[in-house]
Order: C-alpha cells, then sequence, then structure tokens
C-alpha cells in the first residue's frame, strides 16, 4: 500500500455523479451543422486552410497550428464549409471568435490516415504528429500536448496520470476509464516512452470503484510495468494538478515552479486515450466524452463531435423546458455559456442545464466577517480573504504581494463563504486588471525604444548630410584651386558672390545650370520621327508663334512695359 | 575653548571634504526623477501636453513648469499615478482634455497617393511606405497618437476605435444588481 499525502484544505460539495453514470457512453448522432472554433487550445488560434463551399474529410485539417504552442484543428466529419466568420464560443465575455461552420453530408467519409509504432518512431516524430492531430489536454486546461511531452530539459521520474475528476456533476473521465481502460494505459505508455518517465501513477477519486477496478484490471491484462492504479481520497479539488500530484507523491509544487522541474509531469487519462488514438491509428481529435446531466430526462455520457452545437446535444438527453442556462464544466469552475447555439470544443467536458430549481440565483453577497473559513479550505494555501480585500479596493499590488497569481480559481473559498461573497470573481478582475496593465506597459516600453530610436536616427541623418555637404564642398575648393581660370559664366550672376567669399555657392549654381543645359541639348523628343508633311507644317507654325511671344515678353521684361496685343 | 573651536573647524573641515568628493564620484547624469516621471507616460508621442513628445513633457514636469493633467492618453489613472510620484494633489482633466477610446491609426489603401507626409509625421516609425508606394500602418506598432491624420493631403487616413475581442476582454467589477423591492 502506497502511502498518500494531503493537500491544504478542499471541500466536499455533493457529487452528483451517480445520475449520469447510470447507461454507457452514447455515441451522439451527427448534427445538422457543425460550429468548429478555431482556438480550442492554450496558445495561438489555428490559421483557417480551407475556403468557404469546400468539401472536406472526415479528419481534414481546417486550421493550421501557428508558431510555437498551438495545435491543429479538423473537420469532425466530411461536409461542406458553409461560413468561416465570427460566431459565439463557449467563453466567459460571451464574445465571438473565429470558427468554421460546416455542413456534414451525413457520409462521414474518412480522410487517408495511418498509424504508426511508437516504439520505432522517433521522439520528434511522435510529438509533431500530436500537434497535427490537435492533441490537447482535456482535463479543461486544453494545453497541447506535443508540448508537454518534451523530458531534455528535467529527468521526468514520474508520469501521473490525473483521473480523479473531482468537481461534481462530471462523469465523463469515469465512463471513459470504465469502457476503455485498455487504450488509455496503452496512451500512457507512449507518454510515458516520451517522457522517459520511470513510472506511471494513476489517481483516481475513491468515490469510482468501477472505473478504478477498471483501470486496475486493464493493468493485470496488459502486464503494464512501472504502472499502478491508485485510489485517492474524494476531496475538491483533488484533481488539480499540483493537488493530485502533492497526494500521490509527497511532493510540493512551489509557487512560480512547473511541476517537470520537480520532476513530474500530469496528464488527464482522457488525453492519454487521444494520444493512443492519435499515434496508433492516425485519428486526429474529432470527438470527445461529453457529460449531459444536471435539468434533463436521462443524464447520460455521449461521445460527441466537436463542434456540435450544445443545443442539439442536449436534446439527446431531454432537456427540460424550464432550463434557463447552459453550464459548461462543472458547478464550480464552470463557464455560462452564452447561448445554446456555440459548438462543443476541446474543453467540453460536462454540460449542465441549469434551472432556477437547480441552482438558485445567489443571495446579495454581505460583508465579510473575516471569519477565515476561506483561508482553511483553499488548497494553494493562500489568504482568501486578504485577496478579497486588496482586489475590491483595486490595489492589484498587493493581491500580487499576496500571490494571486497560485489562485487556481477552484471556488472552494466562494463555496464555504457565509457571507456568499462571489471570492473568485474579484480573483478573476484582479487578474485580468493586472494583465491588461502588463500589456499597456509592454506596448509603452515600445513606444519608447521606437520613438528613441527615431530621434536618433534623424540626429544621425542630419549629420550624415552635414559631412556630405562639407566633403564636396572641400572637392570643389580643391578642383578651384587647381584650375586658376574660372568656369564661363554664360548666365548673369544670381547670387552676392561677396555673401561667399569661396564663390561655391555661385560655382554649384553654375554647375548645375551647366548640367541642365547640356542635357537638354542631348535630349530629343521622340514623337518627331515620324510625321506627315502637315503635322510638320503645324509644329512649325506652332513653334513661330511661341518664339513671337517670346520675343515680346523679352521686349516688354526690357523696357517694363506691358506687352502690345496683337 | 580655543582646542574646541579647533576640534570644531577641523570636523568641518574634514566632513566637508568627504561631501565634496562623494558629490563629484557620485554625480548621478540627468535627472532621476524624469526617468520615473516618464516611466509612468503612456508614451503614445502625441503631443497632446503641449510638449513635442513624453520626454519633454516629463521633464517639463520635474522642472515644475506643467502639470500634471495635461495627459490625455495616460487617462485619470496616470494623473493619479503622477500625483502619488511627485507627491501632490489629484488634478482632474482641463477642458476639452478627456480621454479618447483606444484607437489605431488605419490608411484607406486605394485613396493613399504615396505622399510620405504621414512617414514622417509618425513617431514611431509605425508606418510602412516609400515615395509614390502604397502606404500602411503597423497597427500593433501604432499608439493611436494621430498625428498622422491631419497632414495627409488626400484625407485617407481614419482613427479606428480598438474593438474588444476575446484576447483583449476584462472581467468587470463584481457588482450587486440593485432590484426594486417587492411592494408590500
Amino acid at each position: 500500500m502506497r502511502p498518500l499525502f494531503k493537500f491544504h484544505g478542499g471541500v466536499h460539495p455533493a457529487t452528483h455523479k451517480a445520475e449520469s453514470t447510470r447507461t454507457p457512453i452514447a455515441q451522439a448522432p451527427i448534427p445538422s451543422k457543425l460550429v468548429i472554433p478555431l482556438h480550442q487550445h492554450v496558445g495561438n488560434r489555428a490559421v483557417p486552410v480551407v475556403q468557404v463551399g469546400e468539401r472536406v474529410l472526415k479528419g481534414q485539417i481546417i486550421g493550421k497550428p501557428e508558431g510555437r504552442l498551438s495545435s491543429a484543428v479538423h473537420a469532425s466529419t466530411s461536409g461542406t464549409v458553409n461560413a468561416i466568420d465570427m460566431q459565439l464560443v463557449a467563453h466567459h465575455s460571451g464574445l465571438p471568435d473565429l470558427c468554421v461552420t460546416l455542413i456534414p453530408d451525413g457520409k462521414d467519409e474518412w480522410i487517408a490516415h495511418s498509424g504508426v509504432d511508437y516504439r520505432q518512431t522517433e521522439h520528434t516524430d511522435l510529438r509533431h504528429l500530436l500537434r497535427q492531430a490537435g492533441v490537447v489536454g482535456l482535463g479543461g486546461a486544453v494545453f497541447p500536448s506535443d508540448m508537454k511531452s518534451y523530458s531534455h530539459k528535467h529527468k521526468i521520474k514520474t508520469l501521473v496520470l490525473n483521473g480523479a475528476e473531482c468537481e461534481p456533476y462530471i462523469t465523463c473521465d469515469d465512463m471513459l476509464m470504465r469502457e476503455r481502460a485498455a487504450d488509455i494505459l496503452r496512451g500512457a505508455e507512449v507518454l510515458r516512452e516520451l517522457l522517459y518517465a520511470e513510472e506511471v501513477l494513476v489517481g483516481i477519486e475513491d468515490n469510482k470503484p468501477e472505473a478504478i477496478a477498471a483501470m486496475q484490471q486493464a493493468v493485470l491484462d496488459d502486464k503494464h510495468a512501472h504502472m499502478e492504479v491508485i485510489a485517492v481520497p474524494t476531496l475538491y479539488p483533488g484533481g488539480g494538478a499540483k493537488q493530485l500530484i502533492r497526494v500521490l507523491t509527497g511532493i510540493e509544487v512551489a509557487a512560480g515552479v512547473r511541476s517537470t522541474e520537480m520532476g513530474v509531469q500530469c496528464f488527464n487519462v482522457a488525453t492519454a486515450y487521444c494520444v493512443w488514438r492519435a499515434i496508433t491509428f492516425g485519428e486526429p481529435l474529432l470527438s470527445r466524452i461529453v457529460t449531459v446531466t444536471g435539468n434533463v430526462e436521462h443524464a447520460q455520457n455521449f461521445e460527441v463531435l466537436l463542434g456540435t452545437p450544445v443545443d442539439e446535444l442536449v436534446a439527446l438527453a431531454g432537456s427540460k423546458p424550464d432550463t434557463d442556462r447552459h453550464i459548461m464544466g462543472g458547478p464550480m469552475m464552470g463557464v455560462d455559456l452564452p447561448s445554446g447555439s456555440v459548438g462543443v470544443t476541446k474543453a467540453t467536458n460536462c454540460i449542465i442545464e441549469s434551472s432556477p430549481k437547480l441552482f438558485p440565483p445567489p443571495p446579495p453577497a454581505l460583508p465579510c466577517i473575516r471569519c477565515t473559513r476561506c483561508a482553511d479550505v483553499c488548497p494553494a494555501e493562500l489568504q482568501p480573504q486578504d485577496l478579497y480585500w486588496y482586489a475590491k479596493a483595486k490595489d492589484f499590488g498587493k493581491t500580487q504581494e499576496f500571490h494571486l497569481f497560485d489562485c487556481i480559481e477552484c471556488g472552494a473559498c466562494a463555496y464555504v463563504c457565509p457571507s456568499q461573497i462571489p471570492l473568485v470573481q474579484y480573483y478573476r478582475f484582479a487578474k485580468s486588471e493586472i494583465w491588461q496593465r502588463e500589456r499597456e506597459a509592454q506596448a509603452a516600453d515600445l513606444a519608447r525604444e521606437r520613438h528613441e530610436y527615431r530621434l536618433m536616427r534623424i540626429e544621425r541623418e542630419k549629420q550624415e548630410k552635414a559631412e556630405r555637404l562639407a566633403q564636396k564642398e572641400k572637392a570643389a575648393l580643391a578642383a578651384k584651386a587647381a584650375s586658376p581660370a574660372p568656369a564661363v559664366n554664360p548666365e548673369p550672376a544670381l547670387v552676392n558672390a561677396a555673401a561667399d567669399p569661396d564663390d561655391t555657392l555661385q560655382m554649384r549654381i553654375d554647375a548645375a545650370v551647366a548640367r541642365a543645359k547640356a542635357q537638354a541639348a542631348t535630349a530629343q523628343p521622340k514623337n518627331v520621327n515620324t510625321l506627315t508633311p502637315q503635322q510638320q507644317a503645324e509644329i512649325a507654325e506652332i513653334e513661330a508663334r511661341r518664339a513671337k511671344i517670346r520675343e515680346m515678353a523679352a521686349h516688354a521684361g526690357a523696357d517694363d512695359e506691358p506687352p502690345k496685343s496683337n | 575653548m580655543i582646542a574646541a573651536l579647533w576640534v570644531m573647524v577641523g570636523i568641518s573641515l574634514l566632513l566637508g571634504a568627504v561631501l565634496g568628493f562623494s558629490a563629484i564620484k557620485f554625480k548621478v547624469e540627468g535627472n532621476p526623477l524624469v526617468e520615473k516621471i516618464d516611466a509612468v507616460l503612456p508614451q503614445t508621442q502625441c503631443g497632446q501636453c503641449g510638449y513635442p513628445g513624453c520626454k519633454p513633457y516629463a521633464e517639463a514636469i520635474a522642472k515644475g513648469e506643467a502639470n500634471i493633467n495635461k495627459c490625455p492618453p495616460g487617462g485619470e489613472e496616470g494623473i493619479r499615478k503622477l500625483a502619488d510620484l511627485l507627491g501632490v494633489e489629484y488634478v482632474p482633466f482641463g477642458e476639452g482634455a478627456a480621454p479618447k477610446a483606444k484607437a489605431v491609426a488605419f490608411i484607406d489603401e486605394q485613396t493613399c497617393i504615396g505622399c510620405t507626409l504621414c512617414l514622417q509625421a509618425c513617431p514611431v516609425d509605425a508606418i510602412v511606405g516609400a515615395a509614390k508606394q502604397m502606404h500602411t500602418i503597423i497597427a500593433s506598432e501604432c499608439t493611436g497618437c494621430e498625428l498622422c491624420v491631419a497632414p495627409c493631403p488626400v484625407d485617407c487616413i481614419s482613427m479606428q476605435p480598438i474593438g474588444e475581442d476575446i484576447t483583449n476582454w476584462k472581467w468587470n467589477y463584481p457588482t450587486i444588481p440593485i432590484v426594486q423591492a417587492p411592494a408590500r
């Protein structure tokens, strides 16, 4: 029996997991349309590589990864691209983002794909395959998995496979482990190989005995060495990466330190399953298991194509008429969806249909009485009441001093708050204000640098011009000294020579005039080569008239009288 | 009595020498306050303060020649930070100097004649182009100072407000909605 450790705090909310685990995972049918966001992962948004009206096959890349930290996005089924535009997405802001709308043709026709044997493939190629298959962390953080499967900087001793699933209502990982344990563990083997990890610890909360039994059986069946399935006590948020690492290994991941620096890497069980499918069968991440629960007739888990509109998904479970909103994720950390039209993404582990009866609106917040119950339950060992105090006063410097950025926004503090203060909202507000200020400070630094460079450049150009002129004048003076006879002055002097003792200005003017004259003499009009006699006669007439006018003007100028009219 | 006087004179001469030496040895180039003020200013280089850039305005504030409420792009928070830094009272913006929404310049590339006048006006070199070639704005580097708008002879530059999208969206300050109490 492996000794287990404890993390600080935690709460025991009602789990509500039994409702959705009565029936096995059902395959959701192909919906009438798919709204596939191009930004379903941490990092840069994928760049669309299909055209509106184009027919795409199942598994075809429709968004290619951009930059180092990004992931590919695929067509979840075959069909026609109907639009590439801004659509509402599952995000706290309720703002639209770039999505590809796909109208399925119902044929579900696969693009040519094949897998590789991970034992005979270079690790770089495996990571590239994961990136091209769009595999990201399915626990909710959606961090590109290829970027997590490096071990060159730090020796990874332990790979933690996260099957804790601590948040109430959510059972997608539970059902996946019950039904597809063998593939999850094979995926874990691939990840272990990539990380050169010595052992794999699978952490599952002890309220999922069926999943634990299935996983333990799969370990025995496939004779996985260095792999252990461990039941951990049910305590929210025990599924947080840092918390699970603490419980399983006793390692405390310090603030601002990555777990890899302590020799531990953590993956979700569903991610491991997708890694196996992507490597061995060449199947990109096109669908995921989603729990549909809450205010529905029969709560269940569905395997859903990414991009399926939430409306069509909840209809499968029989959403009740008094549903007023959809929550994506769990009741503690979930996102209120702006509309039922948003598509299921890689981060959608659960849809909770909410009704006023199920989740009554919170009563108005009362003043903080500094009972410090929040500090007792905080899994990050922060002082939530102080963070609240400073965030409320918009004293963002102080919030950072109190380690605001170690807050994992689990909501345990707000759950126990006797004054019903929406604490996490304050922390999120403070975090986004700090990020905004950082962006502004960066922009200001860039602008300052560019402005200073511009001033320097203008000064330099001025100096260079002055130097060039000085050199030219020097050369001209030298030339003058060499040839004592001055250049012929065909025109009267325009500049007072006395003002320029060296005569350089006059010399330059004379030279320019001479150059212009020489150019005029050599230049020949090009449109007079082939002319009819009639045209030549016309030209001659015009020239004569011009000469006459010029003569008159010269005459008038000399006499200072207006020219006579003819 | 005389001895004490000599001792005091001796001490004062010694300390004077130490102070004089350190004044030369540890001399600070420029006014460090200017740097601190400049760090608070938003670096739009827009000249709305009446000085040709943020640094000259910072120098004027440091000398006490300019008031701290002359920088609309810095917003009220900017004034508060300057007031904190300088230990003076907060001064609200004057008439017509209210901060505007953040914007970036946009060149209508169909109308642009390639005159390079905006290039010369841009304080941060955020416009790309050459004589008789179409110009365009590097939006990520534009500070929204509007200095390029006036010189354009064909009026092809407009200021486009920066909209809210998922990348720059912020959480709202939590508020408690006020609702009508039910009638008894």
